[in-house]
């Protein structure tokens, strides 16, 4: 053979150019390995609203429903429940409901609800997804013995007023999350899907 | 013929030897790889956690054979594997008691290493690749405790991957793409199955052969810490060196025995050794409505979980759990002392790692608690002792007073 001079710029050129072709067809042949652990489209459709009879709730107590899989919480808050939640707003860490992540627009009040007695919920701990436990009672609690009725995470040990506003020393960052919803007439709670906007 | 190795081998062995290198195989890890004749008691973590990881290929791959990894089938499935496959109650139990088993040998393996430092130049390669074996371990238990599908299957899911909706911005988008669904659901345990028997699998062994190719470059290290590559005889063998095989494969195979006769006491009469191996919320099929009243993890994850819940912050008390394990990478870098063993360090090294220790029990036991303000006082000043360990491990290291260390290695008389 006979000794024919290398042209090595020539040889590092073909090398960097097949390993950048092929580092670019890497990615996008890694696209679809990615979006394979998405949500599937049944997982997607079997999140739709949920319609739920709310005739039959009785003032003071709490109806759970599962939306998207997790529990929906709808309570029917009396007056006093509804009184205590103008006070003591020093101790929660967002009272005035300002995180707009954790609630739709029409629930950014003071009662963080629609009408204000109803209270609809994401049963879903903020901090790391366990179903907090209504404690509605205020009278005192091993966590709190000023305990003003609300919610009470067990694992732990998260605290929630009655319009899900976390309390502070709480490991929870956030409010618990009012879903969108909608009423349909005075018994009916569409869980889900706000007015307007479907 | 061209190219036919000379091999000293003959027959068969010789055959296989010019293709294959068996028998170079075999001398440099086994038949002459010299390790140094003053092992202890701790040396035997070592072997009886590759025993273990047998033992769980080998249990695992049986319980594949029945198991449903759908969030439909996946509880009736195990608890068929416990009541109507034959002897399927102790595969299940090889399984689940064989993950505790691997980690408390892990745990003891990773003391020895950090008591003689062993991780000491050159090996911080071979204590680098064991935490990531350790890292791997933890996620394969951690999906495997899921596969059941009991309450705690579910809910300590649920917790764990929350801990990804920390991350600012993306948190909540890599959570649902974690589990393929808005909450820990069919797709979630599906890809679990995957994951925890083909991939972690995988990666494992890869770190496993790994961590032994290392480890067999620059060689064993021993209680003495002496480096006994420095004196050879004249045949370039090290004066205080044994060949694994036979003197460190009989010793290993007692210590396989003993292990196993203790192994095979739990499975049988403390499967699930007082909810502390399987917990028994696990025997409750998953409920996505019911959060179990008491939640805590596998107790190999404890320490870590009460560093989490004593962090009133959520987006930092995950950065601190996840900086606790990561710090001990760091370990071969962190120490700045002369010796490597326990037995020529001063006080300071002594009382630190003693604190180390206890800090980390505590806290072990803690993260099974409910978790009062008293006990969360007391997680936080361990977690403070415990990454105190690292942070000041370069000072103290430096400061402390080291003895002499002898030339040869030191042995009991027998």
């Amino acid at each position: 053979m006979a000794a024919e001079p290398v042209n090595h710029g020539r040889r590092r050129f073909l090398t960097a150019s097949t390993v950048v072709v092929g580092g670019v067809g890497g990615v996008f042949a890694a696209v679809p390995f990615l979006s394979a652990w998405l949500p599937s489209a049944r997982a997607v459709a079997a999140g739709a609203p949920v319609s739920l009879d709310i005739s039959k709730l009785a003032v003071g107590e709490q109806l759970v429903v599962a939306w998207r899989g997790a529990p929906v919480f709808v309570v029917r808050r009396s007056p006093e429940m509804l009184s205590v939640l103008s006070g003591e707003t020093d101790r929660l860490k967002d009272p005035e409901s300002a995180n707009t992540a954790q609630q739709p627009a029409f629930a950014q009040n003071e009662y963080r609800s629609l009408k204000p007695d109803l209270l609809v919920l994401v049963g879903s701990c903020t901090h790391l997804g366990c179903s907090p436990k209504l404690h509605p009672k205020a009278q005192p609690e091993v966590w709190d013995d000023q305990w003003k009725g609300g919610y009470y995470c067990p694992c732990h040990n998260s605290r929630f007023d009655l319009a899900g506003r976390v309390y502070n020393q709480s490991p929870a960052p956030t409010n618990l999350v009012v879903p969108p919803y909608r009423f349909e007439g005075d018994a009916r709670v569409i869980i889900g899907e706000s007015e307007g906007a479907a | 013929m061209a190219g036919e190795r000379t091999v000293s081998s003959t027959g068969i062995l010789g055959w296989l030897d010019q293709r294959l290198p068996v028998t170079d195989f075999w001398n440099k890890h086994v038949g002459q790889y010299y390790a140094p004749k003053n092992f202890n008691f701790w040396y035997y973590m070592g072997s009886l956690a590759l025993l273990m990881l047998v033992n769980q290929i080998v249990t695992g791959i049986w319980l594949t054979m029945h198991y449903k990894p759908s969030a439909a089938d996946a509880f009736a499935s195990v608890e068929y594997i416990m009541r109507d496959v034959p002897w399927g109650w102790l595969i299940r139990y090889m399984h689940s008691t064989g993950a505790s088993f691997f980690f408390i040998v892990v745990y003891l393996h990773m003391f020895r290493g950090l008591i003689y430092g062993s991780y000491q130049k050159p090996r911080e390669l071979v204590w680098v690749l064991g935490m990531l074996i350790f890292l791997m371990m933890m996620a394969e238990g951690f999906l495997g405790y899921v596969l059941p599908w009991g309450q705690m299957s579910f809910w300590g899911a649920q917790v764990i991957v929350s801990l990804f909706g920390a991350i600012p911005f993306v948190g909540n988008e890599l959570v649902q793409f974690i589990q393929g669904d808005f909450l820990p659901s069919d797709a979630t345990i599906n890809r679990f199955f995957a994951l925890h028997v083909i991939a972690v699998p995988l990666a494992l062994l890869l770190l496993v052969v790994l961590h032994l190719a290392a480890l067999h470059e620059v060689g064993s290290n021993n209680p003495d810490g002496i480096d006994i590559k420095k004196k050879k005889d004249v045949s370039g063998k090290p004066i205080d060196g044994i060949p694994f095989h036979p003197y460190y494969t009989v010793k290993d195979l007692f210590g396989a025995g003993v292990f196993l006769t203790l192994f095979a006491f739990v499975i049988f009469f403390q499967p699930t050794f007082g909810n502390l191996f399987l917990e028994a919320d696990n025997f409750m099929r998953a409920d996505p409505m019911v959060t179990p009243a008491h939640i805590a993890p596998v107790w190999y994850y404890t320490p870590f979980y009460a560093m989490l819940r004593a962090i009133p912050d959520k987006l930092f008390g995950v950065v601190v759990m996840g900086a606790a394990v990561m710090i001990l990478f760091l370990v071969p870098w962190l120490d700045k002392s002369p010796v490597r063993s326990i037995r020529y360090r001063g006080p300071l090294t002594r009382i630190a790692i003693t604190l180390f220790v206890a800090s980390f029990l505590i806290l072990g036991y803690l993260g099974m608690q409910a978790g009062s303000d008293l006990q969360k006082l007391i997680a936080q000043i361990c977690t403070a002792i415990y990454f105190s360990f690292f942070i000041f491990m370069p000072i103290y290291t430096k400061l402390d007073k080291v003895k002499t260390v002898p030339d040869r290695v030191t042995m009991h008389e027998h």
